[in-house]
């Protein structure tokens, strides 16, 4: 059987070609691909190849590690931080929404993207408001407008309100501002892509009842918002004002009694379900644990003086590396006091190691970028020039995207998830 | 399995003792049902099996606990975790975890289970209570029904010996409870699991228990016996057992079978009442706003619609109501009229409490139109509103502000623009004995629920809407609502209650509602409505079938013509 039998459908290099491409980064439907089942032997052959690439949809064994989405993300965001390039900052957000607009769930955490963003968004408002009101150190020729300058005392100096602004010190507010906003913006895509909860699953043993505290604190905050939208409501039907600062601060006390009350209930279900349960360690172990603790610790704070000290850099690092292997340690014996097993942890896989590897090769290609193209990846503010986007970087940026190709698919949303009938 | 020996319970800074001596013992394998007014301490007798009270809850406890042999004193909770598992009245207070399976595994992996046998559990858990297809659910996004079947599964993963349950289906609509007892059912018969849980709502349960204890007022010591013993010297009993105090049965029955097959010299006996009354032209409204004499009292008394054209002051046309991307209400219509009762009902989830809120305004319409009177809900400024419509929410205490009963009469004066006094009055109306320093939240549920009804009708609104109000209230509360309703029916209010108690509409309402998925699906008189669907169909009329009669009270106005 050779490509000319079927010249309609035979394409050896199928999976590289725009269509499969194009298949991967759609979302697949939760049946199967009509399309993979081609009649050609080599076409099914390449189409079978590519199902095992292919992203599966996202359950329970096949969620990818929470700490892998975390790792991705940190890595783009140190990326951000080497570079004030505008054009490689906006990539950095495009990879980043487009990664969250095709993997992220239906789940509640996976909403606070949008949060971020508007946090980001805020923070570069900010930087220009304090680039127009107090000047800018940046030298400009352009002026854009002159504000009237308060006169300060001789003691302040240095200090400047109104005057000149110019549009260098704006372009330069304008970078700087979205740097930071990209930070966010990582960090924003790191907690819609991963459960929250998961992460801290994954802390060691004796660590775990402080997770699970830090948990339970989490999914607090939203009963708190519903409360204090319930109660709001309820206002109305006392006929009072259900808007305004007064509603909301008269709602406040009875909000914070309500949580009081569940969280005493909340304590009480989880006592009765066996929270704290201890198991018997030897006197001998416990001692240990704790010496080993609290020397780690102290090790690890005299190793850091050294470090950043001007003398004593020679014992300093050997002392830091000792007292983190003793407050390990510490940790380690410790978890042999808690029972607790885990269900079903996160493994990490194949695919969590591409994702990971991915953050992190856009970061590691963005920092040796630095050092090859420094004046592509911070355009001048002075003179005002058009940034330029610098082929290399750029194209180490795209590497970010891998998780869209390998990184499980979130299911179809339900059709409507709370009208399921309790069946 | 569960032994409790001399055993008080003393608060701090109460009067005197929640629980007096109290000796009984519940056996391997057995459903033994808690049951009382409100009040008498059935949760500090469920807590003291899990341990909860003392430990938790402070106070002193004289006498000895067992569970399983091991003594409470000495045994934390947490360390009776592996023998009792607890489900309290609030399945949403229990969660710790936020999807479905972690919820189910939390317990186990507390107790130290190995991870394969954690896994088969649950697998098998999901299959038991039928939660296979919402294992990857946020629990936040599951309906009351699958909340409570969650709360149940998460404690009986660690496969516990005894399982205590406070109110487990006080807050779930008729075919949800059904499913939940069918669990416990299956619990007990198949892995012998001994269930201990007390209920309001006893025509649900009774009839599943094998033994009943009764605490029948505070301090007073438990009665404990056969189910239809007990019933027989209850203050509180299900209609089906006072049909059969009424009729004079022995043993009283407990299920609608057993009734059945004893009514058949009562049903000949009614037959001809309800021959001669018609087929329903002559019924009459229980207290509507046409009354009309009387013309056969002999006849079954239904409450049915009053017939009156008059206008209607409450509307809703078409009505659409989107909740964030779910369409919660679709084209419903609604009229309500002065001095009508309509009960809602439906499944949790159906869309009940959404209809209500749009007719405060709390939610606009997508599509339709919503009126109260001649005002449009959500464009009415609420000191306005206040005067067409009020609603008393699922959970009075929303309500309440006030640290004292008086104080939050004067603020419901001064939000209504009422002459001082007036809600003062109602509350006195309606609770008879609550003292002005009270605060609201020492009240009982019942005291609660008519203290925010007086809040609301303080501003004499036409239209009462309430929301789930029968929800842990015993029979006298219940009953003492029903008086209160009629009343106000009477006077030209009308009234439309949200209700999974099938019971409280078969007693109250003219007409009732069945929505379904946010559209109406039924809407006529009571006893046309509620007889022709078995869920929802009262227990009277389950055993009195086909004879239109609905509840025992109807029955003995009935049997008092003849007599």
């Amino acid at each position: 059987m050779t490509a000319k039998d079927h010249p309609v459908t035979s394409d050896p290099n199928r999976d590289g070609t725009p269509d499969a491409r194009d298949r991967a980064l759609r979302p697949p439907d939760r049946d199967r691909d009509p399309r993979d089942a081609a009649p050609d032997a080599r076409t099914w052959r390449a189409a079978r190849a590519w199902r095992g690439v292919r992203a599966p949809l996202t359950t329970r064994a096949r969620t990818l590690h929470a700490g892998a989405w975390w790792v991705w993300a940190l890595g783009l965001a140190v990326a951000a931080s080497r570079t004030a390039n505008p054009l490689l900052l906006g990539l950095l957000i495009g990879v980043a929404g487009y990664v969250v607009a095709v993997r992220r769930t239906q789940d509640p955490w996976a909403r606070s993207y949008g949060a971020f963003v508007k946090i980001g968004l805020v923070v570069i408002g900010i930087r220009l408001i304090f680039a127009v009101f107090l000047g800018s150190p940046i030298p400009g020729t352009h002026t854009v407008l002159t504000l009237p300058q308060a006169p300060l005392p001789e003691w302040a100096k240095g200090v400047r309100i109104g005057g000149r602004v110019t549009a260098e010190g704006l372009v330069f507010a304008l970078y700087d501002g979205l740097k930071l906003a990209t930070l966010l913006i990582c960090v924003g895509a790191a907690n819609a892509l991963a459960n929250p909860a998961r992460l801290l699953k994954s802390l060691p043993g004796a660590l775990y009842e402080a997770g699970v505290a830090i948990v339970v604190a989490m999914t607090f905050a939203p009963h708190l918002v519903a409360d204090v939208q319930r109660l709001r409501a309820t206002r109305r039907l006392r006929g009072r004002a259900d808007r305004g600062v007064k509603a909301l601060w008269q709602v406040g006390l009875p909000v914070l009694e309500g949580a009081l009350e569940r969280s005493v209930a909340l304590a009480a279900a989880m006592d009765a379900r066996g929270y704290g349960r201890t198991a018997q360690v030897p006197r001998a172990v416990r001692h240990t644990t704790t010496a080993l603790t609290l020397g780690g610790l102290l090790g690890v704070c005299a190793g850091t003086y050294g470090l950043l000290a001007a003398q004593g850099a020679g014992y300093a690092l050997p002392v830091l590396l000792a007292g983190l292997a003793a407050a390990l340690g510490g940790l380690w014996l410790g978890g042999r006091r808690s029972v607790r097993t885990r269900y079903r942890p996160d493994r990490w896989g194949a695919r969590a190691w591409l994702v990971s590897g991915s953050g992190a090769g856009v970061a590691g290609l963005m920092i040796w970028a630095s050092a090859y193209a420094p004046t592509a990846l911070h355009p001048p503010a002075v003179p005002l020039t058009a940034p330029t986007l610098p082929l290399w970087p750029a194209a180490s940026v795209l590497l970010g995207l891998l998780p869209a190709l390998v990184a499980p698919a979130p299911p179809a949303p339900p059709a409507s998830p709370s009208k399921e009938t309790p069946r | 399995m569960i032994r409790f020996e001399q055993v008080s319970v003393t608060y701090e800074d109460a009067a005197g003792p929640a629980l007096r001596g109290v000796d009984l013992s519940v056996d391997e394998g057995e459903l033994c049902l808690l049951v009382g007014p409100s009040g008498v301490g059935k949760s500090t007798l469920l807590g003291a099996v899990s341990g909860l009270v003392p430990h938790f809850t402070g106070g002193t406890l004289h006498g000895r606990v067992t569970v399983a042999g091991r003594d409470t004193r000495t045994h934390r909770p947490r360390e009776l975790a592996d023998i009792v598992g607890t489900v309290g009245q609030d399945p949403l207070a229990h969660f710790v975890t936020d999807t479905v399976e972690d919820e189910l595994a939390y317990g186990m992996e507390s107790l130290g289970l190995p991870p394969d046998t954690m896994r088969r559990r649950v697998e098998e858990t999901l299959d038991l209570l039928g939660l296979a297809s919402l294992r990857d659910r946020p629990i936040a996004t599951l309906s009351s029904g699958q909340q409570q079947r969650v709360a149940i599964g998460s404690v009986l993963t660690a496969h516990p010996r005894v399982l205590v349950l406070d109110e487990p289906t006080s807050a779930l609509d008729p075919a949800a409870a059904e499913e939940v007892l069918a669990v416990l059912q299956r619990l007990v018969h198949d892995l012998g699991t001994t269930v201990l849980l007390a209920e309001h709502r006893l025509e649900r349960v009774v009839q599943y228990a094998d033994q009943v204890i009764l605490l029948p007022e505070p301090g007073a010591a438990p009665v404990i016996g056969a189910p239809a013993d007990i019933m027989a010297v209850s203050p509180v009993f299900p209609p089906v057992v006072a049909l059969g105090r009424l009729a004079g049965w022995s043993p009283l029955p407990l299920s609608v079978r057993d009734a059945r097959r004893k009514a058949k010299a009562l049903r000949e006996r009614l037959a001809p009442l309800a021959a001669a009354a018609g087929a329903g032209a002559a019924f009459q409204p229980e207290a509507g706003a046409a009354p009309l004499a009387p013309t056969r009292p002999a006849a079954p008394t239904l409450p049915m619609l009053p017939t009156n054209t008059s206008r209607p002051i409450g509307e809703a046309k078409g009505l659409s109501v989107r909740r964030g991307r779910i369409e919660a209400l679709k084209g419903v219509d609604l009229t309500v009229r002065p001095g009508e009762t309509i009960a809602l009902m439906g499944r949790n989830g159906a869309g009940k409490s959404t209809l209500l809120s749009a007719f405060v305004g709390l939610h606009e319409p997508a599509a339709g139109t919503v009126r109260v009177g001649d005002a449009i809900p959500h464009r009415t400024r609420p000191a306005e509103l206040l005067r067409h419509v009020g609603l008393v929410p699922q959970e009075p205490r929303d309500l309440l502000y006030a640290d004292t009963v008086a104080t939050e009469c004067q603020a419901a004066d001064r939000d209504a623009d009422a002459p001082a006094g007036s809600c003062r009055a109602l509350v006195t109306g309606l609770l008879p004995d609550v003292a002005d320093a009270t605060h609201p939240r020492d009240l009982s549920e019942g005291q609660r629920l008519a203290l925010a009804l007086a809040v609301i009708l303080t501003a004499r609104p036409p239209l009462i809407l309430l929301d789930e109000p029968t929800r842990g209230l015993d029979y006298a509360a219940k009953a003492r609502l029903v008086d209160i309703l009629r009343s106000l029916a009477a006077a030209g209010h009308a009234t439309v209650l949200a209700t999974h108690d099938v019971e409280l509409a078969a007693e109250l309402a003219h007409r009732v509602v069945i929505l379904a998925d946010g559209e109406v699906v039924a809407d006529g008189p009571t006893a046309e409505v509620v007889v022709s669907s078995p869920a929802f169909a009262p227990q009277v009329a389950k055993v009195l079938a086909p004879l239109p009669w609905l509840t025992v009270p109807h029955v003995a106005r009935a049997l008092e013509a003849t007599a």
